[in-house]
């Protein structure tokens, strides 16, 4: 399981009712449903990926995050999670206001745009950065807006949104740096969220 | 008729008819004393009872769904492209009991049929049919065939209705409720093409207040154009410019050219609703259209689908097509939601189709894979 899915699950409660956005494959929502007994719904909009959830039994609803979650009630899941997903989205503080209505919690992780290497990348070769976490142009990347984790903490702070936890994760090198200095050192992040 | 029958078809079947001795109690509140149901089955029931699939029909579909009836047979059934060895309902998995169902009029009781009681055709004094007493009688017909609990229940359209109000009115004998492109309730235009097709036939002055088999008639014309107006809403309008456009089947433009000008699609529509009333009976089409308008799952639950839902215990696979817009994507959104709010198990699929409220019977690669894999998950 990919690592920032593995950090997800210590924080997901036994038995509660789970929302996953942009659910994947869903690896996650399975292993929830496995191993906490969650009852998990996730919403994906890629057909191969609904297929591969159908498969694994789960419940897919083929849903457009960036048509919003107007379809469901207030606090209504216990925790909202979308992994990988904000930086792909038109409108990413809508969607998180709408998570934290949706969920009395919700757990959000992304790429971190400030690591080093993207930085790195950028001054060095004056282009946009590719890497293997983000191996796209510029021109067909599904992730439209990016941001580092000081962006998102600003805009956590400008909608007062309150931070329960932070993590960050490193999927190829376990840097020593990246708590210290998770913005220049950490490749993705995971924010535990409440209003 | 093909040459040879496809390896994947069900093959040649035959109908059978059940006769029922018990009386029916309608929602209208009369009684069916007797009354018969035909049916086809396909595949085979195993031991335990356990892997039958029930198909509920639409508006203008019967018991007729799969495989053919003779080698000498133009088409198979209705759903041939969905049920069959390897199809999305398997029959090397499941057992599929397909009816038609009461007050239709293709052999099982309806208006066609004698009154017992007055040894005549009912005719107009055929009683009223909600979808609830289409549920009852299949669950009935279940009785007899041992079926304690389905696998699946399975509709599209009209269908889906039947499939929603078995899993409120017999939640514990359905597991998986298969709805396609259906909705909790029809919107005020579905029942207006509704009205303006049922005003088609009666208006016909051939239709005799609903006794036209008294007077040795039919009212042909009006039952044609009520159909005309029904196919026009399954059809987008993508698919009807794609097949069709301007096309002209006869006559031309040209200046001083006096002979009269057909468009194809005209012609198209004649012949669909020509064919309709010459195989459908108009005090049926009056009754299974009036059924669908009173069709309104939440009603007696405080206008609720959520608390609706809640009294079901199935599964639930919901299906649309992008250019639906007889019930649009939409209408079946606010069945998952309502699933969603009731915290019940379901799965959702739109799919990116041209041919409109039609998709659901057409052969379509991405909504055979939802409709395959789904099935594949179904424990017998």
């Amino acid at each position: 399981m990919r690592i920032d899915l593995n950090e997800i699950q210590n924080w997901i409660v036994q038995h509660s009712r789970i929302l996953d956005l942009g659910c994947g494959d869903g690896t996650l929502l399975k292993f929830l449903i496995e191993h906490k007994q969650v009852q998990g719904y996730g919403l994906e909009i890629d057909s191969d990926q609904i297929n591969t959830c159908i498969d694994k039994g789960l419940n897919v609803i083929e849903q457009n995050l960036d048509r919003g979650l107007g379809n469901f009630a207030d606090k209504s899941f216990d925790t909202v999670i979308m992994a990988q997903a904000l930086q792909t989205l038109h409108f990413p503080h809508l969607v998180l206001d709408e998570m934290l209505r949706v969920g009395k919690e919700c757990i959000v992780t992304f790429p971190n745009f400030g690591h080093w290497k993207a930085r790195f990348h950028l001054l060095s070769h004056g282009r946009m950065p590719i890497s293997d976490l983000l191996p796209y142009e510029w021109y067909n990347t599904p992730n439209i807006h990016f941001c580092t984790f000081k962006d998102f903490e600003v805009l956590c702070k400008e909608r007062n949104i309150k931070v329960i936890h932070r993590q960050v994760v490193n999927e190829s090198s376990q840097s020593v740096f990246k708590d210290i200095v998770p913005n220049l050192f950490g490749e993705t992040a995971i924010y535990h969220l409440s209003k | 008729m093909p040459d040879v029958i496809p390896a994947n078809s069900v093959g040649i079947v035959s109908p059978q008819t059940l006769h029922f001795t018990h009386p029916l109690l309608l929602a209208c509140g009369k009684t069916l004393d007797e009354y018969q149901i035909v049916y086809e089955t396909y595949g085979e029931l195993n031991a335990a009872k356990s892997n039958a699939v029930l198909i509920c029909h639409a508006l203008s579909g019967h018991h007729h769904a799969a495989g053919y009836h003779s080698l000498e047979d133009k088409r198979p059934g209705w759903w041939d492209a969905y049920i069959g060895p390897g199809k999305p309902i398997d029959t090397n998995k499941f057992f599929v009991v397909s009816l038609n169902n009461l007050g239709g009029c293709h052999g099982s009781t309806g208006p066609r049929s004698i009154n017992p009681t007055t040894g005549k055709v009912w005719g107009a004094d055929f009683p009223m049919i909600r979808v609830r007493d289409w549920v009852a009688s299949q669950a009935k017909l279940a009785d007899v065939l041992g079926i304690e609990s389905w696998a699946a229940v399975v509709g599209g359209s009209l269908g889906g209705m039947q499939v929603m109000r078995w899993a409120l009115q017999y939640p514990t004998r359905i597991r998986h409720a298969i709805v396609i492109a259906s909705a909790l309730k029809l919107s005020a235009q579905n029942i207006a093409f509704n009205e303006a097709a049922r005003k088609a036939i009666t208006s016909d002055p051939e239709f005799y207040d609903g006794n036209y088999l008294e007077h040795e008639s039919l009212p042909k014309s009006g039952l044609a154009i009520a159909r005309m107006i029904g196919h026009i809403t399954y059809l987008s309008d993508y698919a009807m410019g794609e097949k069709f456009g301007r096309d002209l089947r006869s006559g031309n433009f040209n200046l001083g050219s006096a002979e009269p000008i057909e468009f194809q699609i005209e012609s198209y529509l004649r012949y669909q609703g020509d064919s309709f009333a010459n195989s459908f009976d108009a005090n049926s089409y009056l009754r299974i259209t009036k059924a669908l308008d009173y069709f309104d799952l939440a009603r007696e639950y405080d206008d609720d689908p959520v608390l609706a839902f809640k009294q079901a215990k199935a599964k639930f696979l919901v299906v649309s097509f992008s250019t639906d817009w007889r019930f649009a994507p939409q209408r079946s959104r606010e069945i998952v939601d309502a699933l969603v709010g009731a915290n019940k198990a379901v799965t959702y699929a739109e799919i990116e189709s041209k041919f409109g409220h039609d998709a659901f019977l057409l052969p379509d690669e991405r909504y055979q894979q939802v409709f395959s894999r789904y099935m594949a998950g179904v424990s017998i």
